[in-house]
């Protein structure tokens, strides 16, 4: 595929997206939930590039809705909320990343879900700040100045993620193009051999991981923003498990990937949950199954897969 | 120090008898899944599922004895007996079906295939079991409780915890440490988990030990679950909280180490009792701090062989 | 032992419910139709009568929680038929559809938001965790559709916040845990030291945080001999087992539930941990037939909030009796506390339509008018009977006892029950719970009520 005829779908996505959200104004906000994460499992993405799978990477998310949902009780301003987000994220990923990019594999991804656990943890510890389970609430928003209110708001804050998205999904696509991202797949194949042409492994899977908590943090930022309310659930390890799922389900061969995946993992649950209540998990799970069996390229490679049929015939 | 221990002593000798039934329950769990890793190289999620299904089923299995009016020390075998077909019936198809197809795809998805198996399993115990928590306390009941002196006073412990629990453990890792250095087919789990391909071209039928391997890892999860079922009250969400701190004993200990595994759970099980004892807040970090701790010491884990890097 | 048979687990589905569900699904699989059911469902309260009373209902299908949230479903499957065979409300049937709280709360918003554009519900009962009650209140001013909070116990909902779309049908954390709070201080006044034993969660911190704060003020001085805060979702406290009986407090309070408090009650029974101190486990109604008799005569227990299936003084003994015996025949339990819960928000949504459709000469209201008729709204519970304040937050009494044995039944019922009147032991409208907790004097304790004994 050509970049062209990427950009162009990437768009009719966008529009795509944006047509769905009007047809049915509830979809509104699941689909922006569903890009918030899309926004992490881009950097599940990144790292899966150099086979390493960080089972506690919505430490990260987590981490930028709590800094968003305490930012927002002095700034409620979400132009000033976001980049707050995913700069302390980004931060906090590079002190983690220094230590856990010595760790490879089964290592690195333990690592990942023990932090997210401590910090999972440590929100239930300082109860008297951070209310435990019950979640803190964000107060009422202003964008630009601007409330945020009613369909005013879930409008902006869907477009802002639809944006975010787009941007990040380009910035992934040109950095595994780079020299950064060939040396990040050459981490999956042979380590060694990049240590042997000068290419320091640990700096470049640290490079990977801090982008990845950067756009995890916007994802935090604009999942807190969206829903208002958050909750330490949001770092427990299934969490985790939830974003490479996604990743997979999308498909890790592309950057369309974690955006589809996203979106047909709620959308999944989403109507899983409405058709039979006490037992979605069971359809979430076959669904998943099913994709790795018989896709393992994910939906993304699935739909390529017919479309080059399709050409073929 | 010692004006302190003298102050404590009592209460450290307390907690280190509370934290060794812990830890034996924390490496019945764990030493499984260790196994599994060894040979298999996937961290079986619905390991934690295989312990919920196993306590469930040792409790139901405990209870229809009862119902029917069986003497009641069948408990016991009860226990083992219910672990066994759990691993049986459960074990081989969730190799062959499933992790089987997926030897030769990334690591990833092998994960995530033990992640789907997870989330089904997790319904599916619920559509059995139903929500109510299950328990079948014969087995702790029957053998009552021993008097552990503290000073002037005693403190009653559960002779099931004191004495069962940290023996079967103990059972386990010496029959499984005897198991897979002393037998043939121990020696060929042993050889996989080293070196998968130069095991086969010894000869050894990899899949047949993969299997085999599975389904005891299997039967130990269940026979986790169903020790500790009398004690516990089983609920929906028992199996993502073990199979986490499974996770942490496994890391801790080093890839497939068996006994790497028992004082992995050791220290955590100590490691917990004292901070209940001491800063009750930081009961729940205390695996993860251990692991942290151990890995930033020895990355491979305490047992672990650092693997050669292969050009 | 007691667990629901899957039978009863997935009884019964409505046919009709299943068909137009799965009808929507596959709806939503085509754009175009999807964009149908979207857009036209969101333009509603008008106020013309509906075919049917849609109402979501969030619950727990999942995780530990689901201990309260099946019977909730169960009670709400058993009313929703009963009130149907009568004619449901002013001739129209209710429908209930279900939600899962399980996966949390961005999914829970996420499901809010489609029970109401999508579905089209007239009203919304949610929910069991705090943390979705404290999500959906403004979500029900945003949306304005009437929503009943109908079991979580946060105070801060109304302290925090106003809202004129959702009502709380039960009492709240405050009340729930000053009540056996004070029947400790008249029963058992002569301790020194108490412990405390809680799940570490916004529930177990904050229901502490109440004790202690009311406990400082009516009986200053009292040590503490332990606070321990197992991990949620926790299975073993032989540990903290352990350390109890070497502390020897007085009192040990628990605000534990679930599978966690039978463990923990199981576990102390064993090690005979009720003979060295008092228990005051304010949800202890919701393990008695489960944990038997391993639970000991002697402890202060409640129920959150004034319902168990043989209150002493039932406002209507014919209506408890029923309900007790339609629940058992059904779903083979006693009914526990989240059943009366679910009772008490059917039972407001009843009266709810009645005084609106009463103020309106009959005509059919709409949702603001509903939701208006919540406020200063009193409706009977399976006991007694309950009154929404103006802030909504509801007045309910609180049932407090000790726990004794009989033959009559193979777990421990309740003895010398107190039942504490609502307006003596709420936080007044306007105030913060601490703040008025430390307001309280020692002699609040004169004006209690008379114990009442178990009558067989």
């Amino acid at each position: 595929m050509t970049r062209t005829q990427e950009l162009l779908l990437a768009l009719l996505g966008a529009v795509l997206l944006l047509a769905l959200a009007w047809a049915v104004p509830w979809l509104r906000f699941v689909l922006t939930v569903a890009l918030a994460k899309s926004l992490a499992v881009f950097g599940i993405l990144l790292l899966l590039r150099a086979g390493q799978v960080s089972f506690g990477h919505a430490l990260y998310l987590a981490l930028a809705a709590y800094t968003a949902a305490f930012t927002a009780m002095l700034i409620p301003e979400a132009l000033i909320l976001l980049p707050v987000a995913a700069i302390a994220s980004a931060l906090v990923g590079l002190v983690v990343g220094l230590f856990v990019v010595r760790y490879r594999e089964i290592f690195f991804g333990m690592l990942n879900l023990a932090l997210s656990m401590v910090f999972y943890s440590l929100l239930e510890k300082f109860y008297s700040i951070t209310h435990g389970t019950d979640g803190m609430r964000l107060p009422p928003l202003r964008f630009a100045g601007i409330p945020l209110e009613g369909e005013f708001q879930g409008w902006v804050l869907l477009i802002l993620a639809v944006v975010l998205a787009l941007g990040f999904g380009a910035l992934v696509r040109i950095y595994l193009a780079s020299p950064m991202g060939q040396a990040l797949a050459g981490i999956k194949t042979r380590e060694t051999r990049l240590e042997f042409l000068g290419v320091p492994a640990r700096r470049v899977l640290l490079a990977a991981y801090v982008l990845a908590a950067l756009m995890a943090g916007c994802g935090g930022a604009v999942l807190a923003m969206t829903t208002r309310l958050v909750t330490p659930a949001l770092a427990y390890w299934t969490a985790s498990g939830e974003l490479v799922f996604i990743a997979i389900l999308g498909g890790a061969g592309s950057v369309f990937g974690p955006v589809i995946g996203a979106v047909a993992f709620e959308l999944t649950r989403v109507y899983a949950a409405a058709l039979v209540a006490d037992a979605w998990q069971l359809i979430l799970g076959s669904v998943l199954l099913l994709v790795i069996l018989f896709a393992p390229g994910g939906l993304w490679g699935m739909g390529k897969a017919l479309l080059s049929r399709r050409k073929i015939a | 120090m010692g004006a302190w221990f003298s102050e404590n002593g009592l209460l450290v000798g307390l907690a280190a008898l509370d934290g060794l039934s812990y830890a034996a329950a924390v490496f019945m769990v764990a030493v499984g899944l260790n196994l599994v890793f060894g040979v298999l190289r996937v961290l079986n999620i619905a390991h934690g599922s295989l312990y919920a299904i196993g306590g469930y089923s040792a409790a139901s299995l405990g209870l229809f004895l009862s119902s029917r009016g069986l003497p009641e020390f069948l408990a016991y075998p009860a226990l083992v007996v219910a672990a066994a077909l759990v691993g049986a019936l459960l074990g081989p198809p969730i190799e062959r079906l499933l992790l089987r197809r997926m030897q030769d795809h990334e690591p990833v998805l092998q994960l995530l295939v033990t992640f789907a198996l997870f989330m089904i399993l997790e319904d599916l115990q619920k559509l059995l079991w139903g929500v109510q928590p299950v328990v079948s306390d014969a087995p702790v009941r029957l053998l009552g409780t021993v008097d552990i002196p503290f000073g002037a006073d005693v403190i009653p412990f559960n002779a099931y915890q004191l004495y069962v629990l940290p023996g079967i453990a103990l059972a386990t890792l010496v029959g499984l440490a005897w198991f897979l250095r002393k037998t043939l087919a121990g020696r060929m789990i042993v050889a996989v988990t080293t070196d998968r391909e130069a095991a086969r071209a010894m000869g050894i039928d990899a899949a047949k030990v993969t299997l085999l391997t599975f389904t005891a890892g299997a039967a130990l999860a269940a026979l986790g679950g169903a020790l500790a079922s009398p004690t516990v009250s089983l609920v929906p969400g028992v199996g993502a909280q073990t199979i986490v701190l499974s996770f942490a004993v496994v890391a801790t200990a080093g890839l497939g180490q068996i006994e790497g595994a028992a004082i992995a759970a050791l220290l955590i099980g100590l490691g917990r009792s004292f901070a209940v004892y001491l800063e009750p807040e930081l009961e729940v970090v205390i695996p993860y701090v251990i692991m942290l701790a151990v890995l930033l010491v020895r990355p491979q884990g305490l047992f672990g062989v650092a693997e050669t890097r292969r050009i | 032992m007691q667990k629901v048979t899957p039978g009863a687990a997935l009884a019964p589905a409505v046919p009709s419910s299943t068909i137009s569900r799965r009808g929507a699904l596959q709806a939503a699989l085509g754009i175009g139709s999807l964009a149908l059911t979207g857009r036209s469902a969101s333009a509603q309260g008008a106020g013309q009568k509906p075919a049917e009373i849609k109402v979501g209902i969030a619950t727990f299908l999942s995780g530990s929680s689901s201990v309260f949230g099946v019977p909730g479903k169960q009670a709400a499957e058993l009313l929703f038929d009963q009130l149907n065979e009568q004619g449901g409300i002013a001739g129209v049937k209710l429908r209930p559809i279900f939600i899962d709280e399980g996966p949390g709360v961005d999914h829970f918003t996420g499901e809010y938001r489609r029970l109401v554009q999508s579905e089209n519900v007239q009203l919304i009962f949610a929910g069991i965790s705090s943390a979705d009650c404290l999500a959906c209140a403004p979500l029900s001013e945003e949306m304005k559709r009437p929503t009943i909070l109908w079991d979580c116990g946060t105070q801060r909902v109304f302290e925090e916040g106003k809202y004129s779309y959702a009502y709380r049908t039960q009492a709240n954390a405050t009340p729930e845990v000053l009540a056996p709070l004070l029947y400790l201080l008249k029963s058992k006044p002569d301790f020194r030291s108490v412990a405390v034993m809680n799940q570490d969660y916004a529930w177990g911190r904050d229901s502490w945080d109440i004790f202690r704060t009311g406990l400082n003020a009516l009986k200053p001085g009292v040590r503490v001999a332990a606070e321990l805060f197992p991990r949620f979702g926790a299975t073993d406290f032989s540990t903290e087992v352990t350390r109890l009986l070497a502390l020897r407090p007085d009192v040990i309070f628990s605000t534990t539930w679930g599978g966690e408090l039978d463990a923990f009650i199981r576990q102390s029974a064993d090690r005979k941990l009720f003979e060295r101190s008092t228990f005051v486990i304010p949800l202890a109604e919701s393990s008695l037939e489960r944990v038997g008799k391993a639970l000991p005569a002697g402890h202060i227990i409640g129920a959150r909030g004034d319902h168990w299936f043989l209150h002493p003084s039932p406002r209507d003994p014919a209506l408890l009796a029923k309900f007790t015996e339609d629940y058992r025949k059904r779903f083979n339990v006693y009914p526990i506390y989240s059943t009366h819960h679910m009772f008490q928000a059917v039972s407001a949504m009843k009266a709810a339509y009645e005084k609106a459709m009463a103020a309106k000469g009959g005509a059919w209201p709409n949702d603001a008018e509903l939701a208006a008729a919540f406020r200063g709204l009193t409706f009977p519970s399976l006991t007694s009977s309950v009154t929404i304040r103006e802030d909504g937050q509801g007045l309910e009494n609180q049932l407090i006892g000790t726990s004794m044995h009989t033959d009559k039944y193979n777990f421990a019922v309740m003895t010398d029950m107190m039942s504490f009147p609502a307006e003596m032991i709420t936080t007044p409208v306007g105030q913060k719970s601490i703040d008025w907790l430390k307001t309280l004097k020692p002699d609040m304790l004169d004006k209690l009520p008379a114990t009442v004994p178990y009558k067989p």
